[in-house]
C-alpha cells in the first residue's frame, strides 16, 4: 500500500531533511480561515494534519483545547471538515492530509460512512487518539482496504513487547509521542533521550516512517532533525490565539511560524 | 446480552473490558495503556489476596465505620401509607458519603504500587473530600480536580479538602463541572502516570476503574444483606432497592450482593437527575434514551449531539451532574436487571422537605432524587413490600442551595 504520505516522506528524504507536519484544528478560528491557513502553509509543509475538534479531549493541552472549543463554538461539524479537505485538495491535490481526532466522532458518524467520506474528500491518513492497539485492529484494517493509512501511536510507556506487535500491525507511518504529556507540554526530557527511544522503534523496523510529536516548537525542532518527520501542533494553535488577541491576521502569522520551522530543519 | 449468575458483575467484561460486548472498554491514549495494565494486574492479584482483603476490612470497620445503620422510617411509612420504607444510612460512613470506600481502596492500591501522589476528580466534592481524607490517612500527597462551577456551589467540601492538605485545582474548561474535572484529571495522569496514581471518583472511566470502584462500594450491599437477614430472618419476598444514579457508584454497590436474586424478589430502581422541570437539559442518559458514545475512556449511554460532542447537563445536584453513566448500569439496563427513571430538581427538593419533616435524616440532594421516586411508588405497594432507599450522602454540603431554594428553616 502506498499513498501520498509515502511520497511526502520520500521527497523529504531526497532533500536530506525530516518531513514537516503541521496540526491545525478544522474550523479554527472559522471554517473559511482554517482553509486559508492550510492553503498558505501548504508549500512549506510536507503533510497536513487537520484536527477534528472534540469537546472532551483527554489528551490535549490548553492550546489545542482552546482551538477546538473555538472551532466548535463557531459551528464546525464533521461534514464541514470533509468540505474543507475537499476544497483544499482542489487547490493542491498532491498534498497529503491526515485527520486527527477522537473515536466518538467517527463512531457517531459510522465507521464505514466516515471512511467513505474520507476517500471521496481526499483524506490520506487517520490518527485516532483514544483508539489504541489492539482495540484499533478492525478499524485499521478497514482503513487499509481504502488505502488510507491508520497511524499507530507509540509512547515512552509502550513496552518493548507491545512496540513489536504494534509496529507489525502498523501501516507505513507511525507517530511517536516524545514524552509523558498532553499535547503542547514543555519538552521535559532531553532530545537525546527522545531520539534514543526513536532509535529503538527504527531498529525494530527501519522501513516505517516514524514521526515525533508533542512539545515541538521553534526552539526544540532542530535538535530532533534526525527523525523521519516532526509534528508541530500546539505552537501553531497558540499563534492563532495570540493573533486573534492582538487583532492581527492569523493566516500571515501562522505562515511565518511555519516558514521559520521549515528553515530550521533544512 | 445476558447477565451471568455466580460471577461478580465487575468480572463479567470480556478480554478488552467490554460488558455485554459493547459497554466499557479502554478508549485511552497509548501513554495510559501501560499504567492501566499495571493497575489491572495489581488489582486482579490483590482482590484474591486474603491479607489485602483483611486489610481493607480492617479499615472499613475501624476507620470508615462499618456497618452503617439500616433503619425503618416509621413516620414516613405511616405518612405515605403503603410499603414499609427503610433507609440504609450510608452517610454514616466517615466523611458523610459512600465515596470513602473507593477512595480507601485506591489509596491502598497506590501504597502497594509505590506511588506517593494520588490525583482524583470530584463533582459534589465528596469523592474529592474522601480522597483527601484517605490520602492523609495513608500518607499520600493529593491533588483534586474540580469544576469551577462546582467549587462555587459545594464550598463546605472544598474547605474540607483543603483542610486535609489536598491541592484543589479548579477546572475552567467546558461547562466547568464534573465532566470537565474528569477530563482534566485524566490529562494530568497522562502527563504524570509514571509517578502519580489516579482515582476515578465513580464507576466510570477505563474498565479497571469501573471494576475497582464497584468492588469497593459493594461493601454497602454486603452490610445490607446481613442487616436484612438480621431484621427479617431472610431476604424479604418483595424487596425494592432505590438509589440515585449519577456515575453510578453508590447504586452499583447498593445492589451488587443481590444481583443473583430474581428481580421479582429484589428489584433495583435507579433514579437519574432529570434537571429543572423547565429545562430541556438533564443528566439522565438512561431514562431519556441517549445514544451509546465514548466518554472518558468507556463506551456508555451518554448525552451528546449528532456529531458526537458531549452535551452539557443540568441538575441541582452536583454529584449527579454527569452526561454519561457507568458501563455497569448500561449493562444492567440492557439485560433488564435494573429499572431506571428520573426525578426533577423540584421533585428532589420536595422529597427532601418531606423526609426531613418526618425523620431525623438529612439526605443530600443526590439521594433526595431516589427518595422522591421511592415515596411516589411506595403508595402503590402493600405493607409486605420492603422499600429501601440508600441515603448515600449528607445534606451538610448542600446548605447553600437548600437555603436559597427552600429557605432558612430547611438548613
Amino acid at each position: 500500500m502506498s499513498n501520498l504520505i509515502s511520497h511526502a516522506f520520500k521527497k523529504a528524504k531526497s532533500e536530506n531533511r525530516p518531513a514537516l507536519l503541521t496540526y491545525t484544528v478544522a474550523g479554527d478560528s472559522s471554517k473559511k480561515q482554517s482553509l486559508e491557513i492550510l492553503k498558505s502553509i501548504s508549500k512549506e509543509v510536507d503533510i497536513l494534519e487537520i484536527g477534528v475538534p472534540h469537546n472532551t479531549p483527554v489528551a490535549d493541552g490548553s492550546q489545542i483545547q482552546t482551538s477546538s472549543y473555538r472551532a466548535i463554538k463557531n459551528g464546525v461539524k464533521v461534514n464541514d471538515i470533509f468540505k474543507i479537505v475537499k476544497n483544499f485538495k482542489k487547490f493542491d491535490k498532491n498534498k497529503p492530509i491526515i485527520l486527527m481526532g477522537y473515536y466518538n466522532m467517527i463512531f457517531q458518524y459510522g465507521e464505514n460512512k466516515f471512511l467513505k467520506k474520507c476517500k471521496i474528500s481526499g483524506v490520506n491518513g487517520l490518527i485516532v487518539v483514544d483508539l489504541p492497539w489492539p482495540e484499533n485492529k478492525k478499524f485499521a484494517n478497514k482503513c487499509k482496504k481504502k488505502s488510507i493509512f491508520f497511524i499507530q501511536l507509540l509512547s515512552p510507556t509502550t513496552t518493548k513487547n507491545r512496540l513489536k506487535k504494534i509496529i507489525k500491525d502498523s501501516h507505513e507511518m507511525i507517530y511517536f509521542i516524545s514524552m509523558l504529556s498532553t499535547t503542547g507540554g514543555k519538552l521535559k526530557v532531553s532530545s537525546k533521550e527522545i531520539l534514543s527511544n526513536y532509535d529503538k522503534i527504527k531498529k525494530i523496523n527501519s522501513k516505517k516512517n516514524v514521526v515525533i510529536g508533542f512539545g515541538i516548537t521553534e526552539k526544540t525542532i532542530k535538535s530532533l532533525k534526525k527523525a523521519d518527520g516532526l509534528v508541530v501542533g500546539s505552537a501553531i494553535c497558540r499563534e492563532i490565539t495570540t493573533s486573534i488577541k492582538k487583532r492581527q491576521n492569523p493566516v500571515t502569522n501562522v505562515y511565518n511560524v511555519v516558514n521559520r520551522l521549515k528553515k530550521k530543519i533544512k | 446480552m445476558k447477565l451471568k449468575k455466580g460471577i461478580p458483575v465487575i468480572d463479567q467484561g470480556n478480554k478488552l473490558g467490554f460488558w455485554g460486548g459493547k459497554f466499557g472498554g479502554n478508549f485511552v491514549p497509548e501513554t495510559l495503556k501501560k499504567p492501566i495494565e499495571d493497575l489491572e494486574i495489581l488489582f486482579n492479584k490483590l482482590k484474591k489476596d486474603k491479607n489485602f482483603i483483611n486489610e481493607r476490612d480492617k479499615y472499613f470497620k475501624n476507620w470508615v465505620g462499618s456497618p452503617t445503620r439500616f433503619i425503618k422510617l416509621e413516620n414516613l411509612t405511616e405518612h405515605v401509607g403503603g410499603a414499609q420504607i427503610w433507609s440504609k444510612v450510608v452517610s454514616d460512613a466517615n466523611g458523610g458519603a459512600h465515596k470513602i470506600y473507593n477512595a480507601t481502596v485506591h489509596c491502598l492500591l497506590a501504597k502497594r504500587s509505590g506511588k506517593k501522589v494520588i490525583c482524583g476528580d470530584t463533582g459534589a466534592g465528596y469523592a474529592g473530600k474522601m480522597l483527601s481524607m484517605a490520602a492523609k490517612k495513608f500518607g499520600l500527597k493529593c491533588k483534586i480536580f474540580m469544576g469551577a462551577k462546582d467549587i462555587q456551589r459545594q464550598q463546605p467540601n472544598v474547605r474540607a479538602m483543603k483542610k486535609n492538605g489536598a491541592e484543589v485545582i479548579p477546572v475552567y474548561s467546558g461547562s466547568q463541572t464534573l465532566v470537565d474535572a474528569v477530563s482534566e484529571c485524566m490529562r494530568y495522569w497522562v502527563a504524570n502516570c509514571d509517578k502519580v496514581a489516579m482515582c476515578v471518583g465513580s464507576t466510570v472511566g477505563p474498565a479497571v476503574f469501573v471494576r475497582i470502584c464497584g468492588w469497593s462500594t459493594s461493601q454497602i450491599s454486603r452490610e445490607l444483606k446481613a442487616q436484612l437477614i438480621d431484621k427479617f430472618g431472610s431476604i424479604p419476598k418483595k424487596l425494592k432497592l432505590y438509589n440515585c444514579v449519577g456515575g453510578g457508584s453508590s447504586s452499583f454497590g447498593f445492589w451488587n450482593e443481590f444481583m443473583d436474586y430474581d428481580k421479582k424478589q429484589c428489584e433495583f430502581i435507579g433514579v437519574e437527575a432529570g434537571g429543572p422541570e423547565k429545562s430541556k437539559k438533564h443528566a439522565a442518559p438512561l431514562t431519556y434514551g441517549s445514544k451509546i458514545g465514548i466518554l472518558h475512556g468507556a463506551a456508555q449511554y451518554v448525552n451528546q449531539n449528532s456529531d458526537g460532542q458531549i452535551e452539557e447537563t443540568e441538575s441541582i445536584s452536583a454529584g449527579l451532574d454527569y452526561p454519561g453513566i457507568s458501563p455497569l448500569h448500561c449493562f444492567l439496563k440492557d439485560t433488564k436487571r435494573a429499572r431506571y427513571t428520573a426525578a426533577s430538581d423540584e421533585e428532589a427538593l420536595n422529597a427532601y422537605k418531606l423526609v426531613t419533616k418526618f425523620e431525623k435524616l438529612r439526605p443530600s440532594l443526590e439521594p433526595s432524587h431516589a427518595f422522591s421516586v421511592a415515596i411516589k411508588e411506595s403508595k402503590k405497594f402493600g405493607k409486605d413490600t420492603v422499600v429501601v432507599v440508600n441515603s448515600c450522602g449528607d445534606a451538610y454540603k448542600d446548605r447553600g442551595i437548600l437555603k436559597k431554594r427552600l429557605g432558612k428553616k430547611y438548613v
